[in-house]
């Protein structure tokens, strides 16, 4: 796999300094994807927290439903550039695969996706619209059969196939440059904060947060404010409940290697990676981007954790308050700065990055409240 | 695969892969993530994990073989539970077991620097794996570094039984053998399961054949009782080793 990676990662920083890559990038963005997103000053949902100003980033806007375009795209695009003609991906709540499925179809590129037969179960729509855009969704019955195992069949695929096949991977995750190139993708998050923010008030704001699984909506809003020290990020990871455990990698994990990355890892005393349980399958994942973990250990970035109950009430309160649906990824980003924001003072400006929208959850939500789609 | 189906049946299993005349013994700590194996060998590891084999467990198995036979004993495991309880001293647990060297399927030559230092230090084979992806320069880094013997990965991909065996294969056994001869034992895996490939790759001038999932195959097929595929086992093991010594 090595040669294959370094082809990558020549590749990658070859075009990623041509204008003319760079140009057609942004204009696939612009008008295919939907960007930029807007910035939302939540009112109702600031009046309801009482205390900082609540913006939310509208990253639920862009085509496919959520930040995965962003990726998407910028990668499938370097995959056509390479002369790469079959792209694999994995998916854990469907949005990455969607993304791929999108921008695979658009790109001309053939594209099979691997997905864990329980979040097949839980995603269903999400498996039907991958098919509809002409993918083929390949389910993965190993292990815990959720993402973590959807990843190692698409490494086992890649490793088969490395000659024709571009494994385009959905999140911050995996070996070099995979991290590092997703991360620049995702960053067009950040930048568009920044700008539209100096905007409108002439400063940067005081905090941002964003839900963290693997951690690409997150990386992608914290990248550009790294040296702004003033701006506090803040990480939020599945707390999942008390009874099914959670998928709280850096607040409850220790480092480990695994999918060719050192990390934090949630494992048990022998190293076997755990099982892990969130609500929102797109958190589901026993590992995180290793920039994350360095963000937390160097102390620039905090990591805190939303309940699974706590991101459903989330999504109720942004439904009825700025009738917004939103992922329940994104939910638990909403749930901390309903936490957050009281302990800040009025004038202080949050943005919360809503990474994607909640109509893939809606099946999932009416079984809660008892409404059988 | 250590604890395949359960520890003691894996002791078992193990003494027919011997009375079959297995010349060097691989036996596998199970992981939960083992993403170079394909579907055989992932399903030995989950029953070994479903009966609680711990690697401490694999790493007793080792030892009481030791003990009995003196055939050279190498451990294969994924790099998390080797980092789990520390490179020095997952090392020290397996020279103490009688180990004589290590596989790490997913330690490249450019992160295997330090295990190797380490390894080395305690007598113990470090023991690389080449692709049929990996160039000549690289080859011959690996080759360098490699103790042991070297692992050739005949396909490009994941372990797994095949039913056929290419001429690209042979190919490649021919080309790495230039870079071992005279510095090295070649072994070839992945995808080898039938004495006629075992053969074509000694013809090809391969010092030994790996073969994994033929044999845990037969270990899942016998459901729980394990006992109903010893005789199985030996007897394949030893159509394999026969056919080392056919040359074509």
């Amino acid at each position: 796999m090595i040669p294959a990676v370094r082809e990558l990662e020549e590749a990658y920083s070859l075009f990623k300094r041509d204008k003319r890559f760079k140009l057609e990038l942004s204009a696939l963005l612009r008008d295919y994807a939907g960007r930029p997103t807007p910035l939302y000053l939540a009112a109702n949902l600031t009046r309801r927290a009482g205390g900082a100003r609540i913006f939310l980033k509208r990253e639920d806007l862009l085509h496919g439903g959520a930040h995965k375009i962003n990726n998407a795209i910028g990668q499938g695009l370097l995959a056509r550039k390479m002369g790469k003609r079959r792209v694999i991906a994995e998916t854990g709540a469907g949005q990455h695969g969607v993304a791929t499925a999108m921008a695979c179809a658009a790109l001309g590129l053939r594209s099979e996706v691997y997905m864990g037969t329980e979040d097949m179960e839980r995603q269903r729509l999400n498996v039907l619209r991958m098919q509809l855009l002409g993918t083929a969704v390949h389910p993965v019955d190993g292990g815990t059969r959720t993402l973590k195992d959807a990843i190692n069949e698409a490494l086992r695929d890649w490793v088969t196939n490395l000659k024709d096949t571009y494994y385009l991977i959905g999140s911050v995750v995996g070996p070099h440059p995979y991290p590092m190139m997703v991360r620049d993708f995702q960053s067009v998050i950040g930048k568009e904060i920044a700008k539209q923010m100096l905007a409108r008030g002439g400063r940067l704001p005081d905090a941002l947060i964003a839900c963290v699984g693997g951690g690409s909506n997150s990386m992608g809003t914290f990248y550009p404010f790294l040296g702004k020290k003033r701006v506090r990020l803040y990480g939020v990871e599945a707390g999942g409940t008390a009874d099914s455990g959670n998928a709280a990698t850096l607040s409850f994990g220790r480092e480990g290697v695994v999918h060719g990355m050192l990390t934090y890892v949630l494992q048990d005393r022998d190293g076997q990676i755990s099982g892990t349980h969130s609500v929102a399958a797109g958190l589901d994942y026993p590992g995180v981007g290793p920039e994350h973990s360095f963000l937390k250990d160097i102390g620039r970035a905090k990591y805190v954790t939303a309940s699974d109950e706590e991101a459903v009430e989330a999504f109720h309160v942004l439904c009825r308050e700025e009738g917004i649906l939103p992922a329940l990824e994104s939910a638990h980003a909403v749930a901390y700065a309903l936490k957050l924001a009281p302990t800040m003072k009025k004038d202080d400006e949050v943005v919360v990055t809503l990474s994607g929208r909640g109509d893939k959850d809606v099946q999932a939500i009416g079984n809660r409240v008892g409404f059988a789609v | 695969m250590g604890g395949d189906p359960d520890p003691s049946s894996s002791l078992e299993v193990i003494e027919a892969v011997l009375k079959g005349g297995a010349d060097i013994l691989e036996i596998g700590i199970p992981f939960s993530d083992p993403i170079a194996d394909g579907k055989s060998i992932q399903a030995a590891a989950v029953r070994a994990l479903a009966s609680s084999t711990r690697p401490v467990d694999v790493l007793e198995i080792a030892s009481q073989v030791r003990r009995r036979h003196s055939v050279p004993v190498v451990l294969m495991t994924y790099f998390n539970p080797v980092f789990a309880s520390g490179i020095g001293g997952f090392l020290d647990a397996a020279k103490k077991a009688g180990v004589d060297g290590v596989i790490v399927p997913d330690l490249p030559l450019e992160e295997a620097h330090g295990f190797g230092k380490a390894a080395r230090k305690r007598g113990i084979d470090s023991i690389l794996l080449a692709a049929p992806t990996t160039g000549k320069a690289r080859m011959r880094k690996i080759v360098a570094s490699a103790s042991g013997f070297l692992y050739l990965v005949s396909v490009l991909g994941v372990t797994g039984a095949r039913s056929g065996l290419s001429s690209e294969t042979v190919a490649l056994v021919k080309s790495a053998r230039r870079f071992t001869a005279g510095r090295i034992p070649l072994a070839v895996g992945f995808g080898l399961s039938r004495p006629e490939h075992v053969e074509a790759v000694i013809g090809a001038g391969a010092d030994a054949a790996i073969v994994g999932s033929g044999i845990v195959e037969l270990v899942g097929q016998a459901g729980g009782d394990g006992s109903r595929s010893y005789g199985q086992i030996e007897e394949y093991v030893r159509s394999l080793k026969r056919a080392t010594a056919r040359r074509s």
